[in-house]
């Protein structure tokens, strides 16, 4: 019962890394309808623009706000310029602009910062919380930063015109433009949220896995994990995705034989196909009841 | 009464390289109900859609004395033209009172916006009594009266209304129909009206308009208009 538990709050601690990942992916399937594989390299991109700005001697929180705007800016700017004539285009432009943003990234990131992987420091501290070392005091600070992201995301979606106006701009953007809500500013809006969410996963997940150009491939696929298991519609669903997914893979890794650390991305991904079959719309997934 | 509140010079309408709409030149007069008459595919709709910006459109529009042809959208919904579409455009996930803070997204005076939810509950009681149910739940009578409580939120000078009766009970076309004339009447709201219902729709309108295939055929007052042999046979059905 005690390794159990251990590995249950082992299991949130890496969790907490999938959910951060998992609700900036949701972001912006709500605000486009389209998942974004590029959402990790922002992420990476935009935590190596935080290690930069301490490099030349800013503090961390500072360095942490700074990236943040920096990020917002940056997404709102990358829909303006490169998606907004993609509008109305096919899913495969998408596709196939995702993965050149991917690649672009990635290679830009090494070309500027290098392949070497650098430690990037956590602001909460790396004793443990537990004691026996399941969870660190940074894996603390993780999970409590990706539950405050959550309730200021639910607070803005539900209590602020500019919430519901987005809300509206991504259910039904003809009808959302016949109330003068000006749907593509709210695209973009949800573009910068979800590049300053995963600037906040980034710098959040660099001081576990380090920092390099590829840290964000597995994770992404994790995040990807957490949010369709959570329904992809909800912040709420892929927070719990993305900490299932890290509970269910670690107590498979501890108590199903033969899976070891190899397997762990297998389980992932079973998780997902299990989940849809059961229930396609996902865990919290809306099905979206309608009268014709 | 007579001043013009939208015009239309040789407007013509397109989608992708169809052209559906033909050169077509009318007016709706301020405070004034106007009805849109045409069979299957003659262009109701897409006439609406051309007032709003919602299909590529050549010709002039001037509304206010503004030319509007070529403006977005939002932007025309924000000189006060508001379109309850075909379909009503429920924004179904959202309760029913969200779909009217949605219609008020323009506008920013708080508390003008709380006094209009509740006059326009008192317009359509049974709204009030659904207003935290999911929209796209209502009854289909209910998501009409919805979508045109949501169109008057945005405080309009002109509604644009395209076949509201569609798919309801005759009484609550009634009811409906009622409510309309009481808008035009107490809120000064001009009406563009499609109505398959051309009888009714004649009965509410002061001007008709008659058009087949992009083009006006016919147009007047109402009760000439409903006079017209070929109207009649063609739409009245007797
Ligand atoms: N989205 C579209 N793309 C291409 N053609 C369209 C589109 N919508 C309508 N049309 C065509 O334009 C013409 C006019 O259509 P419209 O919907 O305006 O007719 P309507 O008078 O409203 O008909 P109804 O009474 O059936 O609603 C039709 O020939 C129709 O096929
Ligand atoms: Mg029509």
């Amino acid at each position: 019962m005690d390794l159990f538990l251990h590995q249950v709050l082992a299991g949130l601690a890496t969790g907490g890394i999938y959910a951060c990942m998992a609700l900036a992916i949701v972001m912006i399937y709500q605000a486009i309808d389209h998942l974004n594989f590029a959402q990790g390299e922002m992420a990476m991109f935009s935590t190596f623009i935080a290690w930069q700005l301490m490099q030349w001697g800013l503090p961390y929180w500072v360095a942490f706000v700074a990236t943040i705007v920096i990020s917002f800016a940056a997404g709102v700017l990358l829909e303006q310029t490169v998606l907004r004539p993609l509008h109305g285009a096919p899913v495969l432009s998408h596709i196939v602009v995702f993965i050149a943003l991917f690649a672009i990234l990635n290679s830009a990131a090494g070309f500027i910062w290098d392949y070497t992987v650098k430690p990037f420091p956590t602001p909460f501290g790396t004793q443990p919380l537990f004691g026996q070392g399941l969870m660190s005091a940074h894996d603390g600070g993780m999970i409590a930063v990706t539950l405050i992201i959550l309730v200021l995301l639910y607070l803005f979606f539900r209590h602020t015109r500019i919430g519901l106006a987005m809300r509206a701009a991504a259910a039904n953007p003809a009808s959302a433009r016949l109330v003068g809500i000006r749907v593509g500013w709210m695209v973009a809006l949800g573009w910068g949220m979800a590049a300053a969410i995963g600037a906040v996963a980034g710098m959040l997940i660099a001081p576990v896995v380090f920092l390099e150009p590829n840290m964000m491939i597995s994770i992404l696929l994790y995040g990807f994990a957490g949010a369709v298991v959570g329904g992809l519609t909800s912040p709420l669903g892929a927070v719990i995705g993305g900490f299932s997914v890290g509970v269910i893979e670690n107590l498979a890794g501890t108590f199903i034989p033969y899976v070891g650390r190899e397997m762990k991305l297998t389980i992932a991904l079973a998780l997902i196909v299990a989940v849809l079959t059961v229930k396609p719309s996902g865990l919290l997934g809306r099905r979206v009841m309608t009268r014709v | 009464m007579s001043d013009v509140l939208l015009s239309t010079r040789n407007l013509h309408a397109f989608y992708g390289n169809l052209q559906v709409l033909h050169g077509l030149d009318f007016s709706i007069a301020t405070g004034g109900v106007t009805t849109l008459l045409g069979a299957n595919g003659a262009g109701k709709t897409t006439t609406l859609r051309a007032l709003t910006g919602m299909v590529r459109t050549r010709g002039d529009i001037v509304f206010g004395g503004r030319a509007i042809g070529g403006f977005a959208t939002e932007d025309i919904a924000r000189l006060g033209i508001a379109h309850v579409p075909e379909g009503r455009g429920t924004f179904s996930r959202m309760t029913a009172e969200e779909n009217l803070q949605l219609g008020a997204m323009t506008r920013g005076d708080r508390r003008g916006i709380a006094a209009d939810i509740e006059r326009v509950y008192a317009y359509f009681p049974r709204l009030a009594e659904r207003k935290n149910q999911q929209a796209g739940t209502l009854s289909v009578g209910e998501q009409q009266m919805l979508a045109i409580a949501r169109a008057l939120m945005l405080r309009p000078k002109l509604m644009l209304l395209d076949e509201p009766s569609f798919g309801l009970a005759p009484r609550i076309v009634e009811e409906m129909f009622v409510i309309l004339r009481r808008l035009n009447q107490e809120e000064g709201v001009a009406l563009m009206l499609v109505e398959q219902n051309a009888a009714l729709a004649l009965e509410l309108a002061d001007q008709a308009s008659l058009i087949e295939t992009g083009r006006l055929v016919m147009a007047g007052p109402a009760q000439d208009i409903g006079r017209d042999e070929n109207v009649r046979r063609a739409y009245l059905g007797y």
